[in-house]
């Protein structure tokens, strides 16, 4: 249990994707089975474990410590797995705190039970004797140990990693793609010893089983203008990039699954189309909520409608009939079973068009094709889009076969230009790691008809270095207030930072006091030259709502 | 006489009227008795100051030899005499030359314990239990961690998690926030006692307590300042740097290969505090008692009242009460809490 509370407890305080991904490759090679395999299905949400609720965790404190003293730690330390974790009296302690605290013996380590001693006990046991067990776990474990059991089992570990990156680390340690992790890791159940056999310990790879496996996405690289005038546009052909969610949708042998791209099971959050996947095979499309109209068309709903129907372990009625999503088809990997996907895109096309006749036209509908004949022109139907939920176009190699990853030169994604806005510096907050000496937080925001700047935004990257240290500067010589780590910085008509925001789009947002949510806002230009006082205002930001 | 009558708190700190000196006053005074060097209890511009050597050692570094008109030393365990009250000064294990101080006086004793710890740390004088033979009218119990969440592991563990960290990412700085007095040394030490051998660098501000140190036979090992011609950002790679937590965040921390930062500190017991504070490796570390020696003290020492100083007074307040011991808080102002 040692390595695993360990690793969750640096993890959860490193800030850096590089520094959590060395944790992670170091654990898994120095762990064991099967602890490893149980930590990864742990990290991925895949360790199957009944819960424990609150509720009875504080009526076993109730019974074993006194009340007052309980309610006064939990009340500093707000969190109750944490609370119990340290002020769990585990009775070793001997007479004098001063001989408990000399050097005790080396072999402590070995005294204290492995996650897997741990998980498959209360695996095992009944609801009734969990609670004995785990009383009897906290007893044998030290106070990060119990802190790494009480989040296990009271669900969502929240450190920071997502299942992806979890991959990324098994993949690296390996020295393979994650594209062949992604494709085995729902045939392969934890605690994984014959990934962990293939991928650390030099075994052979393991055969793929699972019946609708996911297959690794393919993925475009932006299209640069050098890049525009090497290619040649007869060779291509172009759709709309739309403005969803990538996902694919496989059906074998009546298994149905709706994959992100990558490669994490999202169907439960979408039964509306997994109950509509009447087929046998393998699509790759954009995941949107659409409604029906008079016509029989599906109009496309705002990236803001989708996301309410995102994270979501439920789905109510209700929402399920105001935001019905669709898959709207870019692509065809597998046809009843045969494998499409080193077809060149030409053909797969066709048999796409042909494989969507049979679907239901309320939940499937087909990327259409856009007309071109020279990049300006493409670049004139990108400029003017004929929808609000399409963020640019794609272009496709019309004899490029489906490869995993993002291969350069089949694939390229020509996103409409960002939205800009001029906002006004408000608070800074000081960074992480390499930049926890400098402020490089920022939340910006933009004036209201009454004169006063309201938040509407916060953007941590986009300057450069040179830039950064300007900004530091700015924020260390006007300060006006502190709280904690963040600073609020002196912002009048007359003096302030102007900054030059781009985003890639605007919802409205109960969750913001502006009312407004960007979508990944970054500092585009630092404008010394612009007083605030003609920054922009919350009205010509609300006019740029799709 | 009642013990209140003997020792109670005033704006200026701990007052005793009969032997009308204060102990670890936070103003001027003319008689001062000072349990221990940090700048909140040790302050300049007192008449008369009554410490250990070492405390007084310290003050000089810090002040400057004239930082009173008269210095007295306490030699350990000797009983003295202020004004017909006899006091002496007993190891309080917080730092190099930190002291309990035991006030006798008409029948009446009363022992203030001032910080103190009793875990392990070969950089000061071990803690001692002061003999009272359960005799004892009050203790005055510091209270600085004084909560059952607190409870510090084992130091050497900690330090393993620095040493493994620092094999984890060999091309990164770890910087150490420490505490200029006691908790510097004690991190060095540790280091040294884990076999770390390699050069450790430190930030300016410590370097004269370290250097004290070193002169009453702490073994710190090869220290070098933390500084660098321009250009040399990558020297600092892989090494161990420490230096007061306020530097690190400030400009000072940018000179650094990419650090960690690391805070040696008990209140690193609490995840929330690492976070707030963006703390990547929290090593807890104390200084203090945790709620587990605090309590074994009280239970040892048998006193007839427990009076609960700077810190959270409230839970061991309610401990003594679910343990029938007579216990009230004593308020003490000038203290800072984040000072270990």
């Amino acid at each position: 249990m040692k390595p695993f509370s360990h690793l969750l407890d640096r993890l959860v305080l490193t800030p850096a994707r590089n520094g959590k991904l060395q944790l992670l490759k170091d654990y898994f090679a120095d762990t064991p089975d099967p602890d490893r395999g149980l930590a990864l299905a742990a990290l991925t949400g895949r360790l199957d474990i009944a819960s424990i609720k609150p509720a009875l965790l504080r009526n076993m404190m109730a019974e074993r410590m006194d009340e007052v003293l309980f309610k006064l730690s939990y009340d500093y330390v707000g969190d109750l797995a944490e609370t119990i974790a340290l002020v769990w009296d585990n009775k070793k302690r001997t007479a004098t705190a001063a001989s408990s605290a000399a050097a005790p013996p080396a072999d402590e380590n070995q005294q204290q039970p492995s996650l897997s001693e741990v998980v498959k006990s209360l695996q095992l046991a009944g609801k009734t004797d969990a609670q004995k067990i785990l009383a009897g776990w906290l007893d044998q474990l030290d106070a990060p140990g119990r802190y790494a059991l009480l989040k296990l089992l009271t669900g969502g570990l929240r450190i920071g990693v997502s299942a992806r990156l979890a991959k990324l680390a098994l993949a690296q340690l390996g020295r393979v793609d994650v594209t062949e992790i992604e494709e085995l890791w729902h045939g392969v159940e934890p605690p994984f010893a014959e990934l962990f056999a293939w991928l650390v310990d030099g075994g052979d790879k393991p055969e793929q089983l699972a019946a609708a496996p996911f297959r690794p996405v393919m993925l475009a690289n932006a299209l640069t203008e050098p890049d525009r005038n090497k290619l040649n546009p007869e060779l291509y052909a172009a759709e709309w990039k739309w403005d969803g969610i990538r996902i694919q949708a496989s059906v074998e042998g009546g298994e149905r699954r709706l994959y992100s791209r990558t490669g994490d099971d999202v169907g439960r959050a979408f039964p509306d189309l997994l109950n509509a996947m009447e087929f046998e095979g393998t699509l790759d499309g954009e995941l949107l909520v659409a409604r029906a109209e008079d016509d029989g068309n599906l109009n496309v709903a705002s990236f803001g409608d989708l996301q309410q129907r995102l994270n979501r372990k439920t789905v109510s009625k209700a929402l399920l009939s105001s935001h019905p999503v669709i898959l709207r088809a870019y692509d065809i990997l597998n046809d009843n079973g045969e494998d499409l996907r080193q077809l060149p895109f030409a053909q797969r096309r066709r048999r796409l068009e042909g494989f969507m006749s049979n679907l239901n036209p309320s939940r499937f509908d087909l990327s259409p094709l856009i007309e071109f004949r020279t990049w300006a022109q493409l670049a004139d139907l990108r400029a003017d889009p004929p929808h609000p939920a399409i963020e640019g176009v794609m272009t496709k190699l019309w004899d490029s076969p489906y490869q995993p990853g993002r291969p350069k030169g089949p694939w390229f994604k020509w996103k409409r230009d960002p939205m800009l806005i001029d906002a006004v510096l408000l608070y800074a907050q000081r960074g992480h790691g390499k930049r926890s000496s400098y402020y490089s937080d920022y939340t910006f925001g933009v004036w209201t008809d009454e004169g006063v700047l309201v938040p509407v935004g916060k953007a941590y990257f986009g300057f450069t270095d040179e830039e950064l240290k300007q900004i530091d500067k700015f924020v260390r010589d006007n300060t006006i207030d502190r709280f904690g780590p963040v600073r609020s910085v002196t912002a009048r008509p007359d003096f302030g930072l102007v900054l030059e925001v781009a985003f890639e789009g605007l919802n409205r947002s109960k969750r913001h006091k502006s009312g407004l949510a960007m979508r990944f806002p970054r500092i585009s230009r630092l404008r010394w030259d612009k007083p605030p006082g003609e920054a922009d205002t919350l009205a010509s930001l609300e006019a740029l709502i799709s | 006489m009642i013990p209140a009558q003997l020792l109670h708190p005033t704006s200026k700190g701990l007052y005793c009227p009969p032997g009308d000196f204060f102990i670890d006053p936070v103003a001027s005074v003319p008689r001062a008795l000072v349990t221990h060097g940090h700048a909140d209890h040790a302050r300049a511009g007192h008449g008369d100051v009554w410490a250990t050597q070492q405390t007084l050692d310290i003050m000089a570094i810090r002040y400057g030899t004239d930082h009173c008109r008269q210095t007295h030393i306490a030699g350990l365990r000797q009983s003295m005499t202020i004004n017909g009250v006899t006091v002496s000064f007993w190891p309080a294990g917080h730092v190099l030359g930190s002291a309990q101080i035991l006030v006798q006086f008409d029948g009446l004793q009363i022992l203030v314990t001032g910080d103190y710890k009793r875990g392990t740390d070969p950089t000061c004088e071990p803690y001692e239990m002061v003999p009272t033979e359960g005799r004892l009218d009050a203790l005055i119990t510091e209270a600085t961690f004084a909560l059952p969440v607190f409870r510090h592991p084992d130091p050497q563990d900690e330090i393993a998690k620095l040493l493994k960290s620092v094999a984890q990412f060999p091309d990164r700085t770890h910087l150490v926030g420490v505490y200029a007095l006691g908790k510097a040394q004690r991190v060095i030490g540790l280091l040294r006692h884990a076999g770390y051998d390699r050069t450790i660098y430190i930030h300016g501000a410590l370097k004269k307590l370290c250097d004290y140190y070193s002169s009453q036979g702490v073994n710190l090992g090869r220290l070098e300042p933390a500084t660098l011609d321009k250009g040399q950002k990558d020297s600092f790679a892989g090494q161990i740097v420490l230096g007061p937590p306020s530097a690190f965040v400030d400009k000072w921390g940018r000179r650094f290969a990419d650090p960690i930062s690391c805070f040696a500190s008990g209140w690193m017991q609490i995840r929330q505090r690492s976070k707030q504070r963006g703390v990547e490796l929290p090593l807890i570390l104390s200084d203090h008692c945790d709620w587990d020696e605090l309590i074994d003290t009280i239970t040892e020492l048998k006193p007839k009242e427990v009076w609960v100083t700077h810190g959270r007074d409230d839970a061991l307040i309610r401990w003594c009460e679910l343990n029938q011991m007579k216990a009230r808080p004593l308020i003490l102002v000038g203290y800072e809490e984040e000072s270990e």
